[in-house]
């Protein structure tokens, strides 16, 4: 079958929204292990800053991005008329 | 439609009430346990009483899910809601090497262990975006149905199923041993007996239901568990900061470690157990550089003191310490090399002052050695994390659990859900791990022998590699130097550490056997349905009926279960490297096939074919010439440090299968004509969840 231009346009901003969680994933995983030794020195509530990201703030964050990733996709399907029927 | 969805909202209550009942009558058992304890309940029966009454309970929710119906059998079909899928991926997620050894690690490793935490959570953002959502729309019951679906023909379904395979096998195998090794320590009976008594309560289960009996125990099996490593550590808490939240509240108690760890690295007592082991390792040093004169001398002189006691008529205990110290001496000089390299390792590494648990990748190094040891951690740390990751979004039992919600919708909510569900364990182990070493840096450091708490000495008795603390220097006063501990203990002790009487011991163990149990089940039906689904019915006999699907889905199960059962009663080396390893291999077949199936119309079945085995393979090639195990079993000689690619350790081999399969991917698919219309039409079918007009039609049956 031939997609529409708004079958189109639903793919162009999943593919957006993915990329920018992706960059976010990235940032909060790679670069903040990559400087782990420097954010060392920060105070972050009684932990280092890189422990604490370590042990529970990339993880929070990993939970969030996804929660937003459900919701927004949820809005998009209904907004593009590509949703399954409510449930 | 809305027959349909009002069903499904009655059945989501449905099971909120019977869980709800569930939760709260297994909280009844344990107080009911506690009070007969109270009353002179003896402790093994404990250890019994929990046994039998879990396994009997999973046994009965399998019992009553039996299904003969493909849907029910492959994908519970496909009404599972998103909450509950997702505690169901949340225990057959979480192994029993995250439940009992993930604190324990982390006490270990201190910063670098996190990797693990973040690499065996961050991994399902990847679940999230890249894979669940469009598998769920495919609607089949394997990966390699997709697989072989999307790039077509019966070549990439089978290096999918081989592949498939070949991460589960050793996974299952590894949580069929901890299955034995929690039931043997929780009653006493012989490991094989165990692994035997974990079998059966994994086959009830698997094999009357399938996936939905498999779905509704591993529920259950997570509140258990969730529960179990919850209730030592907040009471723990309690102990050491008064506030029953450890997750919020361990920051404080790790600066109290951290300054606890400075005054140990100077004080003049461990100063002196460290110089005597270092002392032990130049000795050891000394011996194999004498080789294989020194082992020659040292035969003589042990042969010489057994005979020199018995004709002196010395005590019988002293004949027997020197009988039994010539019987432990090696048997051949090149024996003597071996254990002798070994002490050399073992007594440098405790010589070491103790690492500072908040920094990352510590080394005891100064100067530029220390900068370059810093930097290759810092590599390892990040690979580490990765292949954690992209593995997770690749091993074919968790991914198989997004096939079983109701629609697209859910699917994307479930992940979520999972994560939620994953994270409550993940983020309270690293707290564990910091109380227990401000417990033991504490109140056991500085203690005398006499005065150490009863726990110490039972687990010492259990097995003297979870625990040992021995009197180096002979001044009666515990050194933190002279404590040995192996990780599984900070999970299994934690209960008395923190005071709290049996029954919780014995609901640890349940924990475990839980976390063990339900990953297990997922495992072996993955291989299982690998081998009836994709081998037998999609490619050797596609006429076969349903009832003789099953039929043949069951008899693999049962062949595949007693296969891995058979293997871990052998208790095979290096295990927890297999476990590893089954992420990077996963990594880097299924991850680049998978995603540029759903996100490259243009990838195509030879770009397919060619990057799952190169990425196997340069993952093999990798471990096998510089895992320590793996070599001695391939033969290879040439020295590791030719074969080690960048400084990075073997469990992270992924990070070199992983480019490759992604190029070849490329590159391969850029030679290959384009995919049919077909193939096409099936790409932008997964992409909608309801695309109007779509003829495209994916939902197995």
């Amino acid at each position: 079958m031939q997609l529409t231009e708004k079958h189109k346009e639903y793919w162009r901003r999943n593919l957006n929204l993915t990329l920018v969680l992706t960059i976010i994933w990235f940032v909060v995983t790679f670069v903040m292990g990559y400087y782990a030794r420097e954010l060392a020195t920060i105070n972050f509530f009684g932990w280092p800053l890189s422990f604490y990201m370590g042990a529970q703030g990339s993880l929070i964050i990993y939970i969030i991005i996804i929660w937003v990733y459900a919701k927004k996709m949820g809005q998009l399907d209904e907004e593009y008329g590509v949703h399954e029927g409510d449930d | 439609m809305s027959s349909q969805i009002s069903s499904n909202r009655a059945f989501f209550n449905q099971l909120k009430k019977y869980y709800t009942w569930y939760t709260g009558g297994f909280i009844v058992f344990l107080i009911a346990l506690a009070i007969l304890e109270q009353l002179g309940l003896p402790k093994v029966w404990i250890g019994y009483v929990f046994l039998f009454a879990t396994i009997g309970l999973y046994a009965g929710i399998g019992i009553m899910s039996r299904t003969a119906d493909v849907a029910e059998y492959y994908v519970a079909g496909r009404r599972v809601p998103a909450l509950f899928n997702g505690m169901a991926t949340g225990a057959d997620w979480m192994s029993a090497a995250s439940f009992i050894g993930m604190a324990g690690g982390l006490y270990l490793q201190g910063f670098d262990g996190l990797a693990f935490i973040m690499g065996w959570t961050g991994g399902y953002c990847l679940v999230a975006f890249l894979l669940a959502p469009y598998l769920r729309k495919f609607g089949q019951f394997t990966i390699p149905d997709f697989l072989g679906a999307r790039y077509g023909g019966h070549t990439v379904r089978f290096i999918g199923v081989i592949g498939a395979i070949m991460c589960s096998f050793v996974y299952v195998v590894a949580q069929i041993y901890g299955v034995g090794l929690i039931t043997s320590r929780m009653t006493g009976v012989e490991f094989t007996v165990g692994v035997f008594l974990g079998l059966a309560g994994i086959l009830v289960c698997s094999f009357l239901g399938g996936m939905r009996a498999v779905t509704w125990t591993q529920v259950a099996q997570y509140i258990i568990l969730i529960i179990a490593y919850m209730i030592p550590v907040v009471w723990l808490a309690v102990k050491h900061t008064g506030v029953p939240l450890p997750q919020f509240v361990y920051g404080a108690v790790l600066a109290k470690v951290t300054e606890r760890e400075k005054v140990l690295t100077v004080d003049a007592k461990e100063k002196e157990v460290r110089e005597i082991f270092k002392q032990r390792a130049t000795d050891a040093k000394a011996r194999v550089d004498a080789l294989p004169k020194s082992w020659e001398e040292g035969k003589a002189a042990a042969e010489k003191r057994v005979a020199d006691l018995r004709t002196a008529n010395a005590p019988m205990t002293e004949q027997k310490a020197a009988e039994k110290s010539l019987a432990d001496f090696p048997k051949t000089a090149d024996d003597a090399k071996k254990a002798w390299t070994g002490q050399i390792a073992t007594n440098n590494a405790r010589s070491a002052p103790p690492m500072p648990h908040g920094e990352p990748f510590y080394t005891s190094k100064t100067g530029e050695a220390g900068d370059k040891e810093r930097n290759t951690k810092r590599l390892n740390f990040l690979a580490l994390t990765l292949c954690l990751m992209v593995g997770t979004a690749a091993l074919p039992h968790i991914l198989m659990r997004y096939y079983t919600t109701p629609s697209v919708k859910q699917a994307r909510q479930s992940v979520f859900w999972s994560l939620f569900f994953i994270f409550l364990l993940y983020f309270t182990a690293p707290s564990l791990a910091v109380l227990v070493k401000f417990d033991i840096y504490t109140l056991i450091v500085g203690k005398s022998f006499a005065d150490l708490p009863a726990w110490v000495a039972a687990w010492q008795k259990v097995d003297p590699r979870l625990l040992s603390i021995t009197d180096i220097n002979k001044d009666g006063i515990v050194q933190l130097a002279e404590i040995a501990i192996g990780q599984d203990i900070v999970v299994l002790a934690t209960p008395e550490i923190a005071g709290l009487p049996y029954v919780i011991s014995g609901l640890v163990a349940a924990g475990g056997l839980a976390a063990a149990l339900s990953t297990a089940d997922g495992l072996l039906l993955t291989i299982a349905n690998a081998l009836s689904h994709d081998l037998y019915y999609k490619m050797i006999d596609p006429n076969a009926s349903t009832h003789k699907r099953i039929t043949v889905s069951k008899v693999l199960l049962l062949v595949v279960a007693i296969l891995a059962a058979t293997v871990s009663a052998q208790a095979p080396a290096d295990i927890l490297f297999l476990v590893s390893a089954a992420f990077s291999l996963g990594a880097a077949a299924f991850f680049v096939p998978l995603v540029a199936g759903v996100f490259w119309k243009r990838a195509t079945k030879w770009g397919a074919v060619t990057s799952m085995i190169g990425g196997i393979t340069v993952t093999w090639y990798y471990m096998i010439t510089t895992q320590p195990w793996l070599r001695s079993v391939f033969n290879v000689t040439s020295p590791v440090a030719d074969n080690i690619w960048f400084g990075i350790t073997p469990i992270s081999a992924g990070i070199f299968g992983l480019p490759v399969a992604l190029v070849l991917m490329i590159v391969v698919s850029l030679l290959t004509p384009a995919p049919d219309k077909e193939t096409q039409e099936l790409v932008e079918h997964v992409r909608y969840p309801n695309l109007k007009g779509d003829t495209v039609s994916t939902v197995g049956t």
